[in-house]
């Protein structure tokens, strides 16, 4: 049948399986928009603030779903808005598709009214990307989109469209989806030797990555953490790849993470990495990362091994396959060092601020656990409410953690909650905030208003900006330079409020039970806000300081010197 | 590890910022590039790169494995094994004392003039990347106005 190239846009977002779109209409997606107001009934539109804010729902409704996230901006202005949410879901390899308008192929080139070059903004923050200058290539160029993002390493594809492209008309014809991608095989030739590392070691430690997630492979990574005995660390990004609630689990590596970890790696005889590309965050110094132990290394992408850290034994492949193939063919081992490990007390410290208010995060956030029973969603902003909310929720399935863990992103949690929410509505859905993350993104309050999007936006106001006032106190000779926000007069009730979302505070430890429990069950229909008001000197520990060996965490910063 | 001169061939799709692609992944992660010669090959959908580049092997394996990952690009072959040429056009000082000199090299090294003026000769040559720079460091001292050279082009042996 003949369609214009809008139709031909729905049409195959339809044949994906898509059933929801965030975006913002402008000059050159009108005739988008106007085809999504005719397939409105099959397909939803969810119109954010800014369309940073629908990149965000897009990442946040792709990581809660395992689907293709989608988001539709205009050209120009609308496209680069669009920047830091791709660069975000990039560094998390996060699988969505962009569809920018750009201006009409006669005026592009020509600096016209809203004109940018996307495809060469976005280059280096996307996995790949397209500019559709002939309808006849329209609907196959979206179709290896969703498969380039799905493929392999997943990760943001983006296809900007000029109007004229959408206004013409041509044939089309549904057809399935097209595997033109290429597709990471299986390299199995060092299966043997991991085999054999395995064997032979006595401490083996696991430190699984968000790769786990994306291959969907928490059930076999159980039954291989079981089969090796070994105990089992998460990276940020992996956080619901194994449940936390498990004896092996022995909590978060790297800058943040527990100092049993810590103990863990440096203890260790055979570091096994999977789905993780070792980061900065996580390593510290790489020349002495794990420095006693051999390492496997397991990863869909063969650019990740020896990037950061030197492996002698890598196996590329789907983790669930490869993880598979290996349970196949261990033998049940049984390490003495694991249960040292898992038993041990290697002194994690307690995290206390100065000042007269007695609530803290991790309390609330313990409360939080308890009252979800550990099975929310929960979103994060980037800093201080993103570490404790790794540390103190017990996060027991996959896609139940949502956070920029790559870019660093402060802004992208409420977006991302919204859009987990639109994709899991039988979720609870959290966001933990911080009042600075909070404020650069607030306008996606009206979102979940607008659109009934019944989540909790969990504000820890402690009226910093606290982690980089963490850094500054510890590197800078506490000058509290920028960070502190007393000048900033929110009422977070009458803002809350002048959303149409009810707000609440908690400001007292006997507050914190009622208000969550009040809170969520607001959420079952719809959003509603809660202000917590914490002490702005409670650091996140254990720290380890960028760059410096993962070994003797501090677990202590001394807040009068 | 010890940095050295390797010889990358890079088959590429012939799309629209294929180049942008390559040359942003070689700036952004500092990957150094020596030359880069990009031209169609016996298929019209398919350019070949060829990109000299200096790394250590760590760096090197990380190259190919990051050039891999871009869609455009259909394989990367580290040569070892190949003929490898370049191609220099040259302009250099031809004063009545000088432009024997400089034909007499030119003759030696099979250079061709393909150009000549009142002050000067333009020389074109073709060969291996070492022939060619001994060619210039015979030349210099005559005076090199203008010169371009075309970046290395390779084809592995059979």
């Amino acid at each position: 049948m003949i369609l214009s190239g809008s139709d031909i846009i729905v049409e195959c977002l339809l044949e994906q399986g898509v059933n929801t779109v965030f975006g913002y209409p402008g000059g050159a997606v009108l005739n988008i928009y106007d085809s999504l107001y005719k397939y409105s009934d099959k397909l939803r539109h969810i119109i954010t603030s800014h369309e940073q804010g629908a990149c965000h729902a897009a990442d946040g409704f792709a990581r809660a779903t395992g689907k293709t996230g989608v988001v539709i901006a205009t050209s120009g202005p609308g496209a680069t808005n669009l920047t830091t949410g791709l660069a975000t879901a990039n560094m998390d390899s996060v699988p969505l598709v962009a569809i920018t308008g750009n201006v009409s192929t006669d005026l592009l080139g020509l600096d016209s009214f809203q004109e940018v070059d996307i495809t060469g903004v976005t280059i280096p923050i996307t996995k790949h990307n397209f500019i559709v200058k002939n309808i006849a290539e329209l609907a196959d160029t979206l179709r290896l989109a969703f498969d380039i993002a799905n493929s392999g390493r997943k990760g943001p594809v983006l296809v900007d469209i000029p109007k004229d492209i959408t206004a013409a008309t041509y044939e089309y014809s549904p057809a399935e989806s097209i595997n033109k991608a290429g597709r990471e095989t299986y390299d199995s030739s060092n299966i043997d030797y991991a085999l054999e590392l395995i064997e032979k070691s006595e401490k083996p430690y696991i430190y699984a990555g968000g790769g786990i997630i994306s291959a969907n492979a928490e059930e076999e990574l159980k039954t291989f953490a079981e089969l090796c005995d070994a105990p089992v660390s998460c990276s940020l990004m992996g956080q619901g790849a194994y449940d936390q609630t498990d004896r092996r689990y022995i909590g978060m590596l790297g800058m943040h993470g527990t100092v049993k970890a810590a103990a863990a790696l440096n203890s260790c005889d055979l570091f096994i990495g999977m789905g993780t590309r070792f980061s900065d965050r996580v390593i510290g110094d790489a020349k002495v990362f794990g420095k006693n132990a051999k390492f496997i290394h397991i990863d869909i992408d063969p650019a990740e091994f020896n990037k950061n850290v030197e492996v002698g034994c890598t196996i590329k492949g789907d983790i669930k396959e490869v993880l598979k193939n290996l349970c196949g063919k261990i033998s049940q081992k049984k390490c003495g060092w694991t249960d040292e490990i898992i038993n041990g007390d290697f002194g994690e410290p307690v995290q206390k601020g100065t000042s007269e208010l007695p609530v803290t995060p991790q309390a609330v956030i313990e409360t939080l656990d308890k009252l979800t029973n550990g099975q929310a969603v929960v979103a994060t902003e980037v800093g201080q409410n993103q570490m404790w909310a790794a540390q103190y929720y017990k996060f027991k399935e996959p896609r139940s953690f949502i956070s920029s863990g790559g870019l660093g992103t402060m802004g992208f949690g409420l977006g991302a909650a919204i859009g987990a929410k639109v994709g899991r509505p039988d979720k609870t859905v959290v966001n933990i905030a911080g009042d600075g993350s909070f404020a650069m993104n607030l306008n996606e309050l009206i979102t979940a208003s607008s659109h009934n999007i019944p989540i909790i936006e969990l504000v820890l106001n402690n009226k910093v900006l606290g982690m980089v006032r963490q850094w500054q106190r510890l590197f800078y000779n506490k000058h509290f330079s920028q960070t502190t926000l007393d000048a900033r007069h929110i009422d977070y009730v009458k803002l809350g409020e002048s959303f149409g979302i009810q707000t609440f505070v908690i400001e007292k430890c006997e507050d914190i039970e009622p208000v969550l429990k009040k809170a969520l069950d607001i959420s079952k229909s719809a959003p509603v806000m809660i202000e917590v008001r914490i002490d702005r000197d409670i650091n996140v520990l254990p720290m380890i300081p960028a760059g410096k060996p993962v070994v003797n965490p501090i677990t202590e910063i001394d807040l009068e010197a | 590890m010890n940095e050295q001169e390797y010889v990358l061939s890079v088959k590429v799709s012939n799309n629209n910022g294929v180049l942008p692609r390559v040359g942003g992944l070689f700036s952004r992660r500092g990957y150094s590039i020596k030359s880069l010669n990009a031209a169609e090959t016996e298929e019209p959908d398919i350019s070949r790169l060829t990109i000299v580049v200096s790394s250590d092997l760590r760096v090197l394996e990380q190259i190919k494995n990051q050039l891999m990952k871009l869609y455009d690009v259909h394989e990367v072959k580290i040569l070892t094994d190949a003929v490898t040429r370049e191609h220099i056009l040259i302009r250099a000082g031809n004063s009545a004392e000088d432009r024997h000199k400089i034909i007499e090299i030119a003759n030696l090294y099979r250079a061709k003039p393909v150009d000549i003026s009142a002050n000067s000769i333009m020389l074109e040559l073709t060969g291996e990347p070492a022939k060619i720079d001994s060619f210039l460091n015979l030349l210099k001292p005559f005076g090199i106005i203008k010169m371009v050279r075309s970046g290395i082009t390779a084809l592995e042996r059979d």
